[in-house]
């Protein structure tokens, strides 16, 4: 299960994102082949600015096990201001939660795999104002 | 392209079978299958089945050759393949039976489907489901299904006005259905301030706007038309089976409020069938979540974009409706046996085109059958008509 996470650990520690030259879309998570170009996809990574509006999210009281301590969290649909829409959690009061908000990404603890103990880290969002 | 008919349907009881194992229940639902058809055994030429997760539900892989042999065709040597696509495997094995027969490369062929789920704990076994999503990009977050389906449901509820009332009422409608369907997990009655009053599970989505995860089997037999006659006299044909795919993750899609796998499969199906969405007399729909059964109204065209919570609040869908909608109680009621719940649908579609659905029956002619994977990445639409 871990080195899976740990592949990927650029792109969701710093939320690095790619861009394809052809079309001029901005993806996130990271893609190989630009679904809307595919073989005349020109993928090159990017620094994304991690601000972005939240679209549509949930308030989740039955928490999945490696989230039990968390409950309830947000997790949202967030549109990054250079378009491509990640799934993420908010860390903010469940109260305060509203679509359209303002958010910014920041570096977060996202929980521990139940028997080896290991923590993961990711890319979370704050309320911006 | 050989017409193709369904010759025999059968399925187990659905709910938490304590006393059963995965064998158990796949005997049951087959043995059913093959009397209903009036078939031996030694008559079929191969065996599609769908499963998502023995492995992880059973620890158990080559459920093919598994349920082959415990259903008593080891000896024939038939092939015998598992196919996957999370909660919609189910209607890939269907699809894939009802090539195998169409193509010509096979007279009768077995459709099942099957999933034994509560050896496994009930947080266990929503993370197994909620592998249909994307592991890595959204489970990862805690966004695992019921959050996920909560969020095509806010965004539906803030651009169309559906409110939680909306989804409390296909929960209610489904659970009403169920009480006539002895295969069903929960046969009771449910009232709307129960469903508005039970617990959230994801806000917006309650306990009762969300489908169990069940155990449960179901098998229907295909035969090419010419060999359909020779054990039925009314017989119910496929008249088309189309399947379409989508990015995995919601984030990713065109629009977090249409299903577009469930477009695309339903709109080749029509035209393959030769129909138009109002010819369908009877659906069943894959409701795991109640905004599930709303937004099918709207991308299987029974209504347009927007307006499909319009249709449960008019009486539309219900039993005695205009287009009833999971008169088997649905996911929600009857239960949902991931890998089992595209074919069990299947089998309350052609009980009710032949007029075999006992208290819940419909008139209908024509009806349709939708089996979604996670949030919509694989869709499955069959049409049947008798
Ligand atoms: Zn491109």
């Amino acid at each position: 299960m871990l080195p899976r996470f740990w592949r990927k650990i650029r792109y969701r520690y710093n939320l690095v994102g790619t861009y394809c030259e052809n079309c001029r879309t901005y993806y996130y998570p990271p893609r190989n082949l630009c679904p809307k170009c595919r073989r005349k996809s020109k993928i090159k990574e990017v620094q994304l600015s991690g601000k972005g509006k939240v679209i549509s999210y949930s308030i989740v009281h039955d928490a999945p096990e490696n989230f039990k301590m968390m409950k309830p969290y947000v997790v949202a649909l967030i549109q990054l201001d250079e378009g491509p829409i990640i799934t993420s959690q908010l860390v903010c009061k469940p109260e305060e939660v509203r679509v359209g908000m303002r958010v910014r990404a920041v570096f977060r603890k996202y929980g521990e795999e139940g028997e080896s103990g290991i923590i993961y880290y990711g890319t979370k969002f704050v309320p911006d104002s | 392209m050989r017409r193709v008919a369904v010759i025999g349907v059968g399925c187990s009881k659905f709910g938490e079978l304590w006393d059963m194992n995965f064998r158990d229940i796949v005997i049951s639902a087959g043995i059913e299958a093959l009397e209903d058809a009036g078939l031996e055994g030694k008559e079929i030429e191969a065996m599609y089945i769908g499963n998502m997760s023995g492995g992880r539900y059973l620890a158990q892989e080559h459920v093919a050759a598994l349920i082959a042999d415990y259903a008593g065709l080891a000896e024939l040597h038939i092939p015998a393949t598992r196919v996957e696509a999370g909660d919609a495997s189910g209607g890939l094995a269907l699809r894939m039976a009802y090539m195998a027969v169409a193509s010509g490369v096979h007279d009768v062929v077995i459709a099942a489907g099957a999933e034994k789920v509560t050896d496994v704990g009930a947080e266990t076994a929503m993370d197994i489901l909620s592998s249909a999503a994307d592991r890595e990009w959204e489970v990862f977050c805690g966004a695992n299904l019921p959050a996920l389906f909560a969020m095509m449901a806010r965004m539906h509820m803030d651009r169309f006005g559906t409110t939680e009332e909306d989804l409390a009422r296909v929960s209610v409608k489904n659970h009403r259905n169920a009480v006539n369907n002895p295969k069903a997990q929960f046969r009771r009655e449910i009232s709307l301030e129960v469903a508005l009053n039970s617990p959230y599970v994801a806000e917006p989505l309650r306990l009762f706007d969300c489908a169990p995860i069940s155990d449960g089997a179901a098998v229907v037999i295909l035969a090419s038309e010419e060999v359909a006659r020779e054990y039925t006299d009314t017989p119910v044909y496929i008249s088309a089976c189309c399947q379409a795919s989508d990015y995995l993750a919601l984030h990713s899609r065109r629009d977090v409020t249409t299903m577009d796998a469930v477009v695309h499969a339903s709109r080749q199906a029509y035209k393959h069938a030769g129909i138009e969405p109002k010819d369908v007399d009877v659906a069943e729909v894959h409701d795991s979540f109640t905004i599930a059964e709303i937004i099918a109204y709207e991308d299987l065209g029974f209504t347009e974009k927007g307006k499909g919570a319009e249709l449960i609040r008019e009486g539309v869908t219900e039993l005695n409706g205009e287009i009833p909608v999971n008169p088997s109680g649905g996911l929600k009621a009857c239960g949902h046996a991931i890998g089992a719940t595209g074919i069990r649908q299947a089998v309350e579609i052609v009980l009710q085109l032949r007029g075999d659905a006992g208290k819940r029956q419909v008139d209908a002619e024509k009806g349709l059958a939708l089996n979604i994977g996670g949030t919509g990445a694989t869709a499955v639409v069959t049409i049947f008509e008798r």
